[in-house]
């Protein structure tokens, strides 16, 4: 089998933005916080994602605004780099090399700013009840009162005042403790503030030091007026459980961040004013990774009772619909409904969506719904609610897929033994069409496990243990039975288009393959498949095999033997969810490997986020993609450009003069002629020459007062190039590459100068 | 910030008939008014003339009743023996009666002597009716004969005696003067036409027949005997329709409601069934108390009268349109429509600034209560008298919440015997509900748990506690029995299929499968 280069698993969503406290900048226009192995700068007031500051390469584990300036921002990460970032612009600014940095806090005691260097305090290793750990003059303290009151009354959050002598502590039995008079030792005293029924997560104060505010499981924002801790104000309702509190420096807007991936902005503590939400991934995901055929969106289930529609392309949550729609009541340990399977029909009018409640000692509770999606609100309306459908938990359910026929049909099958089929019934007078159940039957009292669709729904096929039944949907008479024991047949597909004649099954060491014609087994093949998918436009199927710790990925069609595409380890860990998406247009990619891709992508979702493979081809386009007339002057100028200096090595030359130690160089005069030649190769207009020449003077000025400005037009370029070179090797620092950018100029307007002469 | 979602109250499908325009108009009668004969009711006619007064023939008597009097406006006492068939002649003023003295009496409605004695028959009279030129009698018997009388001189025209058995039933043309249809306990009904005097079609019915009706087109036959009821397209030659088979006893009568678009069937089974005349279904279902041997409509549907064997005559008037407004009349007088389209119908001027007010969502009182997570006031409101009796839904609804909540132990502690024992009333009248069970079982079960330490000390809660013991092992005796049902059923449905081989093709195949 081959390895294809080529093509390479990209991660294109999906991670956490509720892992650290999020950042508000000083001016209260962006919020940073980290997501995954980046930091994502938001806007406060269009919660639209303005830049992604990229270049660590492990989490990112705290994000912090350098005191003394306002416009830059330090992260840390496991990759054990502290960087400094300019996040107005997105750049990359400092890169300093650290032990595994776990969390980043810069003390800020009173008027007294602490210098940049003071990092090297930073705290590694936070221990496990990170309540234990306050800052500034509360430390030591706290250590001893955490020794003193542990046990049956844990910290859980601390917070300090930024003016009076007080420390805020938050405790697992829903209790706020004020501390005062750390100062003088031992004479410490402490009221009690009690509203939350549980767990106090986080804690914070204003910054003038009037309120504070706090949060919980709850999600009920509390603020507090200092001193007179009788006045409270309530903002319930908020999401799920608020994990951190921050507030502006100025103090207008208050920022939570949940449990379901979201940051809420608040302003003044009255009205949410803008929602920042990244995919929702509760306990476990329940539902099929699933394309809305209409918003070509992701589909899964989020937070408690709802299902999430997911946009790839943007990164961003288009919006939740409520499933359950019920009062969630945010207590642990209190069974909800849950959303657990879901489906579209082809044509994404309708979607059916199970929920299901199991309570200890009571009886299952499931509903079935089917929503209709309405043209004029562009959402989903609940059409028909099917209380109890089954007797047991529904183990699949499939809409049939042709877009043409007449009658819509839901298959569901359940561990009660039955598979029932429903079917949008004729309008009655008064109401709308509705469904209604059509059709049962059972097989030899066995559980279905999962069931297909062929794909113009002339067949359905459901997978009873060891036997694979084949019905007709129009008369529901049982066709054929097939079966190739040993082992229960776990996933089902149907081949499409020229390959509808085979229908593949997965048992847990074999991919089976029958041919529907003779009713035989076609081929079979020892693996160990977890996740079979169907490409709806072509005949490819997709296989995600799990071996020795990691998970394997083969393409193939049903009707050749040999796989069009595999891809070892793509990922380690078990990948149980996987769609194929089909592309909005066609790719023309020649390349025999990497043709599958070129009508849908494949998404598939591990443990940490939401992957997709993609080939190189598409990884240019991408770049392309921002079409703005800003790009058609400036983009096409740097791309010739790019290309000319790709072809002529000059920038080879250049660095091959200027790395290598002098006492190794041939003689400046050998050396002098080849330099000079490389550089009439690389400007072969006179004129052009001359401006740029210009140019570099008054840019030599500019550089002089603001060191941070970017090169001119020319030099630009050229330093994008190198840093893409030089990706691989450890990129020179800062103050390297300037002083390199300096000495290259110097020589260059030199050196035009004479050829001028 | 999202708002209170309120409490889901589950709709149930409502449980029996659905609502049609049927039922609407069917239902639409008033309390039947009942009237004790002196003997089984065996005929009703309506007088086609108006004020439609309707003869009753019951024993040795027939009463001629007025539209709304309960008592007779006139009776007829001088039969010898038992009275059959009173019938009206098309202008109302003559009555002909069959007996079983086998005498067939003329009367005029306003006198009380018989004008005319028919005597030829030997046996029973039991069909008697007026030929369309109102000239002539037509009389059926037990002595198999059907006879044409001459009114003027009380004789005998022409006698047919084609029939094998008793004549029981017969209707006259309305169209034709000549033509005529009896129906006979030899299972047939005959079209006789008195120009050929013989018998010009004969349909074969199967059963006795009972009663016979003619469409007012007259194209279409309606016969009715054991418990089928068919339809025969005359214009065809007596070729049957459809055969109907609705009742499980012997349809006695017939009748058509007065557009001609419904028929209605009366049978010893104690129900009137109304037939759609289009496709033959059953719109509607009447049930009385006893067999019914008789059956009468008014014009227009103004009522609707029959007789059952136990000499009781029930007579269902048609609800006025004056009477449903006086009911809507009686209602409390709203506010006007000014109060309420007051401020609202203010145009904005071109520089004014809207100031849109937020929507006030209105939440039920236990949904208030559960914002606040009160959850026994919740509970208590729930229990409240007219939601409880009215809506029992709702109470099972918001338990059902409070158990999602996880604090219905909560709601339902701490309550004293007047509060336990409406709250076990409440339980006793709706647990054996199949909607409401899996959420009052599991109410059940938490209140004997929070309150068995204090069983005993209330005779009130005790007795109501032995209630609801006596309830669940009612029910679970009566779920034993449906499911041993269930599993006869089973058997049978099991033995009554085909057998039927599925087609097995390839030598993968190991396992086979049968129905």
């Amino acid at each position: 089998m081959v390895e294809h280069g080529d093509i390479r698993v990209v991660h294109c969503g999906g991670s956490k933005i509720n892992f650290r406290d999020p950042v508000i900048t000083h001016d209260s226009r962006f919020l940073l916080c980290a997501s995954g192995e980046a930091v994502k700068v938001f806007s406060t007031s269009t919660e639209e994602c303005i830049h992604e500051l990229r270049g660590h390469t492990g989490l990112v584990t705290g994000v912090l605004l350098r005191p003394s300036n306002h416009l830059q921002v330090y992260s840390s990460s496991l990759d054990g780099t502290l960087r400094l970032w300019d996040f107005t612009d997105g750049i990359l600014i400092k890169v300093g090399q650290r032990f595994q940095l776990v969390a980043v806090h810069l003390p800020q005691s009173g008027d007294q700013m602490v210098e940049a260097q003071e990092l090297s305090a930073v705290l590694s290793g936070v221990n496990p009840n990170p309540a234990a750990i306050a800052f500034g003059r509360g430390v030591r303290t706290c250590r001893h009162k955490d020794n003193k009151k542990g046990g049956w009354n844990t910290f859980t959050c601390v917070a300090c005042h930024p003016k009076d002598d007080c420390i805020a502590t938050g405790h697992e039995d829903g209790k706020i403790r004020l501390w005062r008079n750390f100062n003088h030792k031992k004479e410490y005293t402490y009221s009690t503030l009690h509203w939350h029924h549980s767990t106090v997560s986080s804690l914070c104060f204003t910054p003038e030091g009037t309120n504070l505010l706090s949060g919980g499981v709850e999600s009920v924002l509390v603020q507090w007026r200092y001193n007179q801790e009788s006045e409270r104000d309530f903002l319930p309702r908020l999401g799920g459980a608020i994990t951190h509190i921050t507030v502006s420096p100025d103090g207008s807007l208050f920022c939570t961040s949940h449990s379901d991936n979201k940051i809420t902005i608040i302003q003044s503590c009255v009205k949410v004013s803008a929602v920042i939400q990244g995919l929702v991934k509760g306990d476990s995901i329940r539902t099929d990774l699933m394309m809305d055929p209409r918003s070509k969106a992701l589909v899964l289930n989020g937070k408690p009772g709802h299902l999430q529609f997911y946009s790839l392309q943007r990164d961003k949550l288009l919006y939740n619909l409520d499933i359950v729609q019920q009062e969630y009541i945010h207590e642990s340990g209190l069974q909800q409904f849950e959303v657990v399977k879901a489906a579209f029909d082809a044509s994404g009018s309708w979607l059916a969506t199970v929920e299901e409640r199991h309570q200890k000692a009571a009886e299952l509770e499931l509903n079935l719904k089917l929503w209709a999606f309405d043209e004029q609100t562009q959402s989903f309306v609940l059409n028909t609610t099917i209380s109890a459908p089954h007797d047991a938990q529904i183990t699949a359910m499939c809409f049939c897929q042709p877009t043409d026929s007449q009658t819509t049909l839901l298959v569901s099958t359940s561990k009660d033994g039955h598979f029932k089929a429903w079917q949008l019934a004729a309008p009655a007078h008064t109401e709308g069409p509705s469904w209604l159940c059509d059709f049962v039957s059972a097989y030899h009292g066995l559980v279905p496990e999962c069931c297909s669709f062929s794909a113009d729904g002339s067949l359905l096929a459901v997978v009873f243990q060891e036997v694979v039944t084949v019905w007709s949907p129009s008369t529901w008479e049982l066709l054929t039975t097939l079966s190739q024991p040993p082992g229960a047949v776990s996933d089902l597909c149907f081949g499409r288009l020229s390959c509808s004649k085979y229908l593949l099954g997965t048992t847990a060491s074999n991919l089976l393959c029958w041919n529907l014609l003779t009713c035989s087994l076609e081929w079979t093949t020892s693996m160990d498949v977890r996740r079979l998918v169907a490409d709806p436009l072509s005949e490819n199927m997709a296989a995600f095999c799990y071996q020795s710790g990691s998970t394997d990925l083969f393409v193939f069609k049903p009707s050749e033997p040999r796989p069009l595409f595999s891809h070892k380890a793509v990922c380690s860990g078990k990948v149980t969810q996987a769609v194929f998406a089909p592309r909005e247009e066609m790719l023309e990619s020649c390349e025999e490997s990497s043709q599958w891709l070129n009508r849908s992508q494949l998404y598939f979702l591990t443990q940490q986020m939401v992957n997709n493979i993609s080939t190189s081809a598409e990884e240019k386009q991408n770049e392309n993609v921002a079409m703005t007339p800003f790009y058609l002057l400036l983009g096409k100028h740097r791309q010739q450009q790019q290309e000319h200096q790709d072809s002529d090595s000059s920038l080879w030359a250049e660095r091959t003069l200027l790395q290598t130690p002098a006492h190794v160089l041939p003689s400046t005069s050998y050396l002098c002629s080849m330099f000079v030649q490389s550089l009439l190769i690389s400007v072969s207009d006179a004129r052009e020459e001359k401006a740029h020449a210009e140019e570099e003077m008054e840019s030599e000025k500019e550089e002089e007062d603001s060191e941070e400005e970017m090169e001119s037009s020319r030099s630009k370029p050229e330093l994008a190039a190198a840093a893409a070179t030089e990706s691989d090797t450890p990129a020179l620092t800062k103050a390297q590459a300037r002083e390199l950018r300096r000495v290259r100029k110097l020589d260059h307007s030199w050196l035009a100068g004479l050829l001028d002469s | 910030m999202a708002s209170f979602k309120p409490t889901k109250i589950q709709v149930y499908p409502k449980l029996g008939e659905k609502v049609t325009q049927d039922t609407l108009y069917w239902k639409n009668y008033k309390a039947p008014v009942q009237i004790k004969e002196f003997g089984a009711v065996t005929s009703i006619d309506f007088s086609p003339v108006t004020p439609h007064n309707f003869a009753v023939t019951a024993f040795t008597r027939i009463h001629i009743y007025g539209p709304f009097s309960q008592e007779p406006v006139k009776s007829f006492t001088r039969f010898k023996d038992t009275a059959y068939c009173g019938r009206f002649r098309s202008d109302g003023q003559l009555l002909v009666a069959g007996c079983e003295d086998s005498v067939v009496r003329l009367f005029d409605v306003s006198g009380k002597v018989a004008l005319r004695l028919f005597k030829g028959h030997t046996k029973a009279v039991h069909l008697t009716d007026f030929t369309s030129d109102r000239y002539q009698i037509l009389t059926g018997s037990d002595d198999y004969t059907c006879r044409l009388w001459d009114i003027p001189n009380a004789t005998e025209l022409t006698t047919y005696t084609e029939h094998t058995d008793y004549i029981r039933c017969g209707v006259t043309s309305k169209l034709n003067r000549d033509l005529f249809i009896t129906g006979s306990y030899d299972h047939t009904v005959k079209l006789f036409d008195a120009r050929v005097e013989k018998s010009v079609i004969t349909m074969d019915h199967g059963q006795p027949v009972e009663s016979v009706l003619l469409y007012p087109s007259e194209g279409l036959l309606v016969s009715a005997g054991g418990r089928h009821v068919k339809v025969w397209d005359l214009l065809k030659g007596g070729q049957p329709l459809v055969s109907l088979k609705n009742h499980h006893k012997t349809v006695t009568s017939l009748a058509l409601s007065s557009n001609g678009q419904r028929l209605l069937s009366a049978s010893l089974d104690r129900h009137v069934k109304v037939y759609n005349t289009t496709n033959y279904k059953v719109v509607h279902n009447f049930d009385y108390a006893a067999s019914i041997l008789s059956l009468g409509l008014a014009p227009d549907d103004a009522s609707i009268v029959v007789g059952m064997t136990n000499s009781i005559l029930s007579i269902k008037h048609r609800k006025n349109q004056e009477d449903s407004k006086e009911i809507a009349g009686q209602q409390r007088r709203r506010p006007s429509y000014r109060v309420f389209v007051k401020g609202k119908n203010y145009v904005p001027k071109q520089d004014d600034y809207l100031v849109s007010k937020p929507v006030k969502e209105h939440l039920a009182k236990y949904d208030k209560q559960l914002q606040r997570f009160n959850v026994s006031k919740a509970l208590d409101t729930a229990l409240g008298t007219y939601i409880r009796f009215r809506k029992p839904e709702i109470t099972v609804a918001v338990i059902k919440e409070l158990d999602r909540r996880g604090t219905l132990k909560n709601a339902l502690a701490g309550r004293d015997e007047r509060g336990l024992s409406q709250l076990l009333n409440f339980i006793i009248g709706n647990l054996v509900d199949a909607r409401f069970t899996p959420v009052l079982v599991t109410a059940a079960e938490m209140i004997l748990d929070i309150y068995q330490s204090v069983i005993g000390q209330s005779p009130v809660v005790d007795r109501q506690l032995l209630r609801l013991q006596d309830l669940v092992k009612r029910e679970i005796e009566f779920q034993k029995d449906l499911l041993e049902v269930l599993g006869m059923l089973d058997t049978m449905f099991a033995s009554s299929l085909p057998r039927k081989e599925v087609p097995c093709s390839g030598h993968f195949e190991k396992e086979r499968c049968k129905f």
